[in-house]
């Protein structure tokens, strides 16, 4: 039952962007404009925010209202944690990771942009590049976020000068590019007045590009997947034993990475037992190939051993397992992590016992620097380590699949979510990154 | 430098032949989250209340498992100011699909003296203890709920995977990050893990769904002649739970509901739209949200849903 209406709005694809900006340079200004200006703040809330800011004895709409949603937010004034947004165009509908900008919120921003397919830096166009803009760029190229956009924001205050812009957006895009972000887009806009936001700005004729809003209708979400390992976790599996379906046996979950096929020879990890794909079924209806987020469920020709937790990957492609792992970490407990700590660490389906085994450096995010053996990581650090886990992992290397080169530590007392993890080489390694598509997986 | 680097050339990038629609890239992560609580956790539960956000979490659970049934019992809250149609749609599709049904029943508890009626007649907020003692005696360990966090600002703020304590309580500033798809679900015994399936979903989406699926809905969602009458701005219907007042008058009027909770509180919209499509077109057209039109507890204060979930509501 679809019209050309629901047609034409179902085929719109969803952008998961995060933003990153500090207190004063007019995130929550250019947040309410997007999400003021696709129409999506609707009166009750914005009769809402007036009724409180008026409570509150302030002369007009506080904006920010809109987007601190807990009583100790509000109480305080500040912003504590990710929250999530969602507006749509007829083009595409997003879902915006909205993180505080404080430095020590680097977790929240982690979070952000683990997600994220796009983050947004905003930069003001009187204070150009300063460090937090620095550890922006730091954490967007940590967390391989495909694509980054300097925002320099009020640009009214600068008198819209093309000479401003160029400088700022010349020296982030040297140092982004330094870290290894693969694509930079500038922006020079007015949050405050609306330039270069949803509209075309009528100051900046100088600026050929696209608007904050139409970059975001267009950056291309799909992704290359012939340079893919593909890998599909196995997160159930479904086994009716019932009259009409007797014998069937599928292994359930979302697809990692790449793309499957019928009749593909495969490998399923740890075992390394080999054999074919005899029938994919998405969501119900059998299909011939399957890639990348599809949730599906996967029929093997051979009855072979295969639970939760294993990996099923091309025979022709399957990684190396290995019980040492080394990865950039963020730390995002507020118990430190330390040398011998005993932890479990989930990496897809999969989640097993750990120790830490050694904690070679801390990184400073403002220039870069490595802090060596710094004995523990605490809230918001980012640092290196090595983790030796009870059973092999199949993990590939962060830089090739976010989904499965990351992990998270887990207290086994408490449940915490202690440290989000990124195999392989960190992106500030001294040593020049290997070449693309060819790369073997991580260095241990 | 990587593999990340510069994926497809995607002409205006909205469709390359690897992009999943949104409605698929929504449908195929709430399936993973489905998978994720079959995978770990021993008794887990749907939430279903026979509204729009639960019968669409109980399809999305029929996909994930086919062709083997969903391996979840459903909880319904009554409160007791049911809409009949609800209730019978309810009962239809726990029959259709072979399902266990717990209720945990609000009138119970006025009955038995441990809750007590509220002077403005409204049960929402009396749900929670019922709900949250259930979920203790049957030993819940994960519970499904249809919040999205386009609702309200304080759920803007919710995890997919939620704890909550052995009260059932939600702390906002204990919660865990949550890092690419890679959710934890450890909890000691007595806590429990409120997962939210649908919480990147907006009301639009999951009308679009509905459509796209060709999922039956109950009736009180399309347009029908009602008695209702006028109470802080919404229309509610007339009923045993204790409206109309002597000083309220009802009337029939053209009218649906956008959302479906108890009675008491739950107003309805004017509208002509019958079909799906109609619907879909008034809500992408309607400067309310879907809470702010029909809720009359999210209105009782500034964090009225935040104090609520606290307590443990869902």
């Amino acid at each position: 039952m679809t019209t050309t209406t629901t047609e034409a709005l179902s085929a719109t694809t969803l952008l998961r962007f995060a933003t990153a900006g500090s207190v004063d340079d007019g995130k929550s200004t250019l947040v309410g404009r997007l999400l003021h200006d696709s129409k999506s703040v609707l009166t009750d809330q914005l009769e809402a925010v007036e009724r409180a800011s008026a409570s509150r004895g302030q002369d007009g709409p506080d904006l920010a209202l809109l987007t601190d949603g807990l009583r100790a937010e509000r109480e305080q004034g500040i912003t504590i944690d990710v929250a999530y947004r969602y507006f749509a165009t007829p083009r595409r509908r997003f879902i915006l990771a909205d993180t505080p900008g404080h430095v020590q919120y680097t977790r929240n921003m982690v979070t952000g942009a683990s997600t994220a397919e796009l983050t947004v830096v905003l930069v003001d166009a009187r204070n150009g590049v300063v460090e937090q803009t620095r550890r922006h760029a730091a954490i967007a190229a940590l967390l391989r976020v495909p694509h980054v956009v300097l925002t320099v924001n009020k640009m009214d205050l600068v008198d819209y000068q093309e000479s401003v812009f160029a400088a700022i957006a010349e020296e982030f895009t040297a140092y982004a590019t330094e870290l290894g972000v693969p694509a930079v887009t500038a922006i020079p806009i007015s949050a405050l007045t609306g330039d270069n936001v949803v509209e075309p700005s009528a100051h900046m004729d100088w600026y050929g590009g696209p608007t904050v809003l139409e970059y975001l209708e267009t950056v291309p979400v799909s992704h290359d997947l012939s340079h893919c390992h593909a890998r599909l976790p196995v997160q159930y599996v479904i086994r009716p034993q019932t009259a009409e379906h007797p014998d069937y046996r599928g292994y359930a979950g979302q697809i990692a990475a790449g793309s499957f096929r019928v009749g593909e020879e495969v490998t399923v990890l740890p075992s390394g037992r080999t054999t074919r794909i005899s029938g994919i079924d998405l969501l119900g209806a059998p299909v011939d190939v399957a890639w990348t987020t599809q949730s599906v469920t996967v029929l093997l020709q051979d009855d072979i051993d295969v639970s939760r937790g294993d990996l099923i990957v091309p025979s022709k492609d399957a990684p190396a397992t290995t019980q040492d792992v080394e990865a950039t970490v963020c730390h995002v407990a507020d118990q430190p992590l330390t040398v011998g700590h005993r932890v479990l660490l989930k990496h897809g389906t999969r989640t097993v016992k750990a120790v830490v085994r050694d904690i070679p450096s801390r990184l400073t995010l403002d220039d870069l620097s490595l802090h060596p053996h710094p004995g523990r990581l605490v809230a918001n650090d980012i640092g290196r380590v090595k983790i030796r886990t009870a059973e092999p992992l199949p993990v590939d290397s962060y830089a090739d699949s976010r989904r499965t080169g990351s992990f998270i530590l887990i207290d086994p007392s408490d449940g915490t979510t202690l440290t989000a993890g990124m195999v392989g080489e960190s992106f500030a390694a001294p040593e020049p990154v290997k070449n693309a598509s060819e790369e073997e997986g991580w260095d241990f | 430098m990587t593999t990340v680097a510069e994926v497809t050339g995607g002409e205006e990038g909205t469709a390359g032949p690897y992009a999943l629609s949104h409605l698929d890239a929504l449908e195929s992560e709430a399936v993973h989250i489905f998978r994720e609580v079959a995978g770990e956790f021993e008794n887990p539960v749907i939430l279903f209340s026979g509204g729009k956000d639960s019968i669409v979490m109980l399809h999305l659970a029929l996909k994930a498992f086919a062709p083997a049934p969903v391996p979840f019992s459903l909880l319904h809250v009554d409160t007791g100011h049911n809409f009949p149609e609800v209730l019978e749609y309810r009962d239809r599709v726990v029959a259709a699909h072979g399902l266990r049904l717990h209720v945990a029943s609000v009138q119970d508890y006025i009955d038995r003296g441990v809750l007590k009626e509220r002077p403005d007649g409204t049960r929402n907020p009396l749900q929670t203890l019922p709900l949250t003692e259930k979920i203790q005696s049957e030993k819940f360990d994960a519970v499904f709920g249809g919040g999205r966090r386009d609702e309200e600002k304080a759920r803007a703020k919710e995890r997919v995977f939620s704890l909550r304590d052995e009260f059932s309580q939600w702390d906002p500033r204990r919660q865990r990050p949550e890092l690419w798809n890679l959710y934890n679900g450890r909890h000691a015994p007595g806590e429990h893990v409120r997962v939210f399936p649908l919480s990147n979903w907006t009301e639009l989406d999951v009308w679009q769904y509905i459509a796209r699926e060709g999922i039956e809905l109950p009736e009180i969602y399309f347009a029908h002649e009602r008695e209702v009458f006028r109470r802080a701005g919404m229309w509610l219907t007339a009923g045993e739970w204790g409206g109309p007042k002597d000083t309220e008058t009802t009337e029939k009027r053209l009218v649906r509901y956008r959302t479906v909770g108890d009675m008491s509180c739950t107003g309805a919209v004017d509208s002509d739209a019958t079909t799906l499509d109609a619907v879909i077109t008034e809500i992408a057209a309607s400067r309310l949200t879907e809470r702010g039109a029909t809720r009359a507890d999210d209105k009782l204060s500034e964090a009225a849903m935040e104090d609520r979930k606290r307590e443990g509501y869902f």
